[in-house]
């Protein structure tokens, strides 16, 4: 089993943004393309042309439909590593592989420590993580550690893959242990949720509900503006020719 | 146990080269870092005008296209039988002079039988002007299939239209009307500025008949019955006459709206009252009198019939409009079931854009001065905007939808207006400011002018004397006179059946005609493959031009292969389909970012080579020697006309002009230099109301844009289009053939108008059939890319959930599901949020077994699907005997979306799709396909 430390000087993380989420999946291509080349051994994909194509990710989106009728509502919710405070996949690692980092809170696989058994994903409740297929290692978000730091990227490069990608700015990146980072702020003005919080791992990334949707019945005007509008001392359309067209 | 050490600053990449996407049309800026000559990362260009520095899911996979083992590795010359992909390699030598001896024996018999057209392509501006030199009128790109309605709809009305040529101003619109967009075209402008709206607090009305990604974070969702977007808007329009909400002051001064329109002589009913100098004329407010609009003093009336010297009466736009759509059948109550949305919801609607453009309206700090030279010390906002693309184009309404669309935005004076939907340069341009469909005469000579244009009566129609289309796909005939993006749907199905007559060459570019662009794809599959009684095939020749192992490839007689957009320069131009934004110029390049490891050529290089050879004007010099040694000279050294060539930037001797300018020789080293593109602010004053801002106009003449500074006033009544129903009454030198006089006379409304598509069909088919464009893939692109098939592996067919309960239906049952010319069987998935009488799936994300480089087994072929399968290319026979296109009447617009189905759940043993094709065997010379993937495991240990 692996200790968790009993603080990170950082809670580095990242905030999703559901109001805004469209599901086009570029944070996950962004995400594949980047580490496929980045920390530890590539993304491999199986069956690549083949009738049962598969490959290790580290981001994923999934849609769900809510309600029905006119009220039916879909929603798009990407779903990577949440770098738990209290990870599960870490203590349950029997070889010291998986571990959180003390500097910033990032879980990593040290993957020449890594035997493939599993554990780590069986423990994760949140399904965050994957076996490489081709290395036998587990692959898991690794927040972009290879960017975030990196002195070969320009200083505003320096952010993950999925929110230097992101089309809608759904994706936010900060230290979730500074009160006035921008990721602390979003998450209080706007309600910041925890992901599955009763299964007290205590997860650093936070999602952004979808604000209230103004739906058609919105659109229902109130009688008395709609009487207004309507101009009730016309006696019909006719009338309403003879009377406009001899204004305009 | 210590904290394994974690190396966070590895090196990343040898150099960074700035180009163009091309993993859909949207034409986003891309860094690639390039590592040993391969890529090790694609990100979005922030400096970029379209994208930003986001990147969606399909350009960031731009690598794994490198790798994709469907791309075509040499040319190829048939050697089974056609349709067989059976080829043997050839080397370019003898590609190019097999092509050239085609292309030049029909030349010399007669241009016409070459039929050039092209698909997914942006060069356009390079291919139309070969057809041109070639002197064959047999051209066009994909619009006609595409969103022709659109464009055509948008630029007779206001002189622009959406998808490229126009966008919400994405900050500072309060109201958003989002009807059918592709989501996956100008994806990242669209997603970027949705996610601007909805922080801002701004509100999104998607009207869609399916409910995902943009409708998905839409305030309000209404899930029209397709093909009644019309009817809904204009009972819109109805609402805001009733209640007396439109911009009184821009009808008025801004718009045609009080041109008066003659009733009398017959001949001349319907066209505008002009005077000596042709300009319209209005009665002034004051007495009644007549001037001409274009008088600075003048006050225009809007509801002030003239009593003309004749005895006759002239009646103002705006009175002719007030009572066709205050008529009953456009009040909210009368459309509601047709539409599916309730009277209450157009109501509210309704209110909702009067007051947001009336009540919110606010002034930005900037005087402007229209086309009369009157000035406007502030530039008025009304933040209401309007998107659109193929959910409304694809019908056989499409067209006057459009209008509709238009008109709706014109009422409320909402047209490039600070929070409006704002043209992007060179848009707004009018329709007279284009060109006329170019004429041939059948000589080895160049047409008379581009091959496309925008026709303004029946005499720029390409007809015979009696009545005769003259081009293959009928574009500009009495069948489709408007068709301005050609009809290239209609030229296999024509040049097999030898109707208007039969061609020698078809040429097509990036086009998947065999497949997924077809309507009836198997009828298609059988004329490509049709012979004529003595043996020969009726397309004779087959030559293709792609860089995939497409369906369409397997039935070419000459393949062409061509680079991916990582390995060639291409340029993004003006004279083209343009980027850029409402408030900025621009225009970009494609360039070389890795080495080439196969026997391919860029397309256009081998277009520019092949026009060479067969001595084409313009592409010689006088000594008969090659103008152009390849694309990236042509795009810097050729010229349009005087001073106006493909790239806008960095021109003149110096590099110190844009717009017009010499050809400069350093040009291209400077859009490198740049990033790829080139951009220009447009002056402030210049920047609101373009299509009547004087500022504008002569700013647009400067920079090459507009040839004369001559406003485009929005056009409610359009002219053209009554000179086509004047025609069809019986008016004119030029008369339709009578099968088509009623049609043409119906549908050639000069106000916009709304009729029922696809109203022909039996009752029994009564559900919807539709496709959406899935985010992650670009038509049938996506699926060579492991990346992106394994978020689309295969489709199924959304069914409605009260469609499922009534018919017993469980995810994942297979259905049939049958139109009136076949049935297709397919697996369902249920789904709520979606119009109660609507089925639909993704777009091509079904593939013909063994094309495309994927296993005969992949489920892109054993369970995915198209619905091409079911969609007639012909409608029911009328009850003259003939039978119509299945397409909007006045543009020829495929009306992909007019399909009508019913559904039935399969029997237990009846599993699989159906139908299914003989699998097709790769081409010669295709590389292995791997059966891992590991990109990048090279650098894995650095």
């Amino acid at each position: 089993m692996t200790d968790l430390p009993d603080r990170t000087e950082r809670k580095l993380g990242l905030v999703i943004d559901l109001d805004v989420c469209v599901g086009c999946h570029a944070c996950v291509v962004s995400c594949k393309a980047w580490n496929t080349s980045g920390y530890g051994s590539s993304l491999a994909d199986t069956e690549p042309y083949g009738p049962n194509p598969s490959g290790a990710w580290l981001n994923r989106v999934h849609g769900y439909e809510e309600g029905e009728g006119e009220s039916a509502a879909v929603v798009h919710f990407p779903k990577s590593c949440l770098h738990c405070e209290d990870a599960p996949c870490v203590t349950v690692c029997p070889t010291g592989a998986s571990f959180k980092r003390e500097k910033d809170g990032i879980v990593l696989v040290d993957e020449s420590r890594c035997m493939g058994c599993g554990l780590c994903a069986w423990a994760c409740p949140y399904g965050a993580r994957e076996m490489d297929p081709a290395a036998g290692v587990m692959k898991k978000c690794t927040l972009c550690v290879d960017r975030i730091y990196n002195e070969n990227l320009p200083e505003d490069d320096r952010e993950p893959a999925c929110v230097r990608t992101c089309p809608t700015n759904a994706r936010f990146f900060g230290d979730f242990a500074d009160p006035d980072s921008n990721v602390s702020r979003i998450v209080a003005e706007r309600g910041g949720f925890d992901l599955m919080p009763e299964q007290g791992t205590k997860p650093v990334n936070k999602y952004l509900p979808p604000s209230e949707r103004r739906g058609a019945q919105a659109l229902q005007i109130p009688q008395d503006r709609l009487d207004a509008l309507s101009d009730s001392s016309l006696s019909g359309i006719l009338a309403w020719v003879d009377r406009a067209l001899s204004r305009l | 146990m210590s904290e394994p050490a974690v190396d966070t600053s590895p090196f990343v990449s040898d150099e960074i080269r700035k180009t163009t996407c091309y993993m859909c049309a949207c034409r986003c800026g891309i860094n690639v870092h390039v590592r040993d000559g391969r890529i090790r990362f694609l990100e979005g260009n922030r400096d970029h005008p379209v994208n930003k520095g986001v990147l969606c899911a399909k350009g960031s996979a731009g690598m794994l296209h490198l790798e994709s083992p469907a791309r075509l590795r040499s040319p190829l010359l048939r050697i089974g039988p056609r349709g067989a992909n059976e080829f043997k390699e050839i080397g370019w030598e003898e590609a190019l002079d097999t092509a050239t001896k085609w292309l030049s024996e029909t030349r010399r018999k007669d241009p016409r039988k070459l039929a050039f057209f092209t698909g997914r392509d942006q060069s356009q501006a390079l291919t139309g002007w070969w057809a041109q030199q070639y002197g064959t009128p047999n051209h066009a790109a994909h619009g006609g299939f595409c969103s022709v309605n659109m464009a055509a709809g948008g630029i007779y009305t206001i002189g622009g239209s959406f998808w490229e040529f126009a966008q919400p101003d994405w900050e500072r619109a309060k109201l958003l009307l989002l009807f059918g967009v592709a989501e996956d075209h100008d994806s990242n402008p669209i997603k970027l500025g949705l996610s601007a709206m909805r922080r801002n607090g701004a509100r999104i009305v998607s009207i869609n008949p399916v409910r995902t990604g943009y409708s998905a974070i839409a305030d309000t969702w209404l899930g029209i019955t397709p093909g009644t977007d019309g009817l809904l808007v204009l009972s819109l329009v109805g609402e805001l006459l009733r209640t007396g909400q439109f911009d009184v002051e821009s009808l008025r001064m801004r718009t045609n709206a009080p041109w008066l329109v003659r009733t009398e002589p017959d001949d001349l009913a319907g066209l505008f009252l002009r005077g000596e100098d042709g300009e319209p004329l209005v009665a002034d407010r004051r007495d009644g009198s007549l001037a001409s609009y274009l008088d600075p003093g003048v006050i225009p009336a809007l509801g002030l019939d003239v009593q003309l010297d004749d005895g006759t009466v002239a009646r103002p736009v705006f009175a002719l409009m007030a009572e066709k759509y205050l008529d009953r059948r456009f009040f909210p109550e009368s459309v509601s079931e047709s539409t599916g949305i309730s009277a209450e919801t157009i109501r509210g609607l309704a209110a909702e854009l009067a007051r947001t453009a009336f009540e919110e309206a606010f002034e930005i700090d900037i005087p402007w001065v229209d086309f009369r030279g009157i000035r406007h010390p502030a530039t008025l906002a009304r933040p209401v905007a309007v998107h659109a693309m193929r959910g409304i184009s694809a019908h056989a309404n499409g067209f006057q939808t459009c209008r509709a669309l238009h008109l709706l935005q014109i009422l409320l004076g909402a047209i490039d207006c600070p929070g409006g939907t704002r043209f992007k340069p060179p848009y707004p341009k009018s329709v007279e400011m284009h060109s006329r469909p170019g004429r041939t005469h059948g000589l080895a000579q160049p047409l008379s002018g581009p091959p496309l244009g925008y026709p303004l009566g029946p005499e720029d129609l390409l007809v015979s004397p009696d009545g005769m289309p003259e081009r293959i796909d009928k574009a500009f005939s009495w069948e489709a006179p408007l068709a301005a993006h050609g009809m290239m749907h209609a030229v296999i199905p024509n040049a097999a059946a030898g109707d208007p007559y039969e061609i020698d060459i078809l040429f097509l570019y990036m086009a998947n005609m065999a497949w997924n662009s077809s309507m009836n794809t198997p009828a298609a599959m059988k004329a490509l493959c049709a012979k004529r009684s003595d043996g020969e095939y009726r397309i004779p020749k087959f030559i293709v031009a792609d860089a995939f192992s497409s369906e369409t490839v397997a039935y070419a007689d000459l393949v062409l292969p061509d680079t991916t957009y990582l390995e060639r320069y291409d340029c993004i131009s003006l004279l083209d389909r343009p980027i850029g934004e409402p408030g900025l110029v621009a225009d970009a390049i494609r360039s070389p970012v890795v080495q080439l490891d196969r026997d391919v050529r860029p397309f256009q290089d081998v277009l520019i080579d092949l026009g060479a050879k067969l001595g084409l004007p313009g592409f010689c010099n006088e000594d008969g020697t090659p103008r152009w040694q390849s694309y990236a000279q042509y795009m810097v050294m050729h010229e349009r006309e005087p001073g106006i060539g493909p790239l806008a930037g960095w021109r003149g001797e110096n590099g110190d002009c844009s717009g017009r300018g010499k050809p400069n020789e350093a040009q291209l080293a400077r859009y490198l230099d740049s990033g790829g593109f080139w951009t220009e602010k447009i002056p402030e004053q210049a920047q609101y109301y373009k299509h009547v801002n004087s500022a504008y106009q002569q700013w647009a003449v400067d920079k090459g844009l507009l040839r004369a500074p001559k406003p485009f006033v929005p056009q409610i009544y359009s002219e053209p289009i009554r000179r086509f129903q004047l025609a069809a009454e019986g008016h004119g030198d030029i008369q339709p053939p009578d099968h088509l006089r009623e049609r043409i006379a119906h549908g050639f409304d000069p106000l916009p108008v709304w009729y029922p598509s696809a109203d022909s069909v039996d009752d029994s088919f009564s559900l919807h059939a539709i496709t959406q464009r899935p985010m992650a893939m670009y038509h049938s692109w996506g699926s060579q890319n492991p990346w992106l098939r394994q978020i689309h592996t295969e489709n199924k067919l959304y069914v409605p959930g009260p469609v499922c309960d009534l018919e017993g239906i469980e995810d994942d049952d297979w259905v049939w599901l049958e139109s009136e010319i076949a049935s297709i069987r397919v697996r369902a998935k249920r789904m709520e949020a979606v119009n109660p009488s609507t089925v639909w799936t993704w777009n091509a994300v079904g593939k013909r077994s063994g094309t495309w480089g994927l296993r005969e087994d992949s489920p892109e072929a054993t369970r995915g699907f198209l619905l091409n399968h079911l969609i007639p290319d012909l409608l029911p026979q009328q009850p003259d005997g003939l039978r119509w296109s299945n397409a909007d009447p006045i543009t020829g617009q495929a009306a992909w979306y007019d399909l009508r189905v019913r559904i039935r759940k399969a029997e237990p043993q009846e599993c699989g799709s159906y139908p299914t094709f003989p699998p097709l065997q790769n081409p010669a010379g295709l590389a292995d396909r791997p059966d891992e993937v590991r990109y990048g495991q090279e650098w894995a240990n650095d």
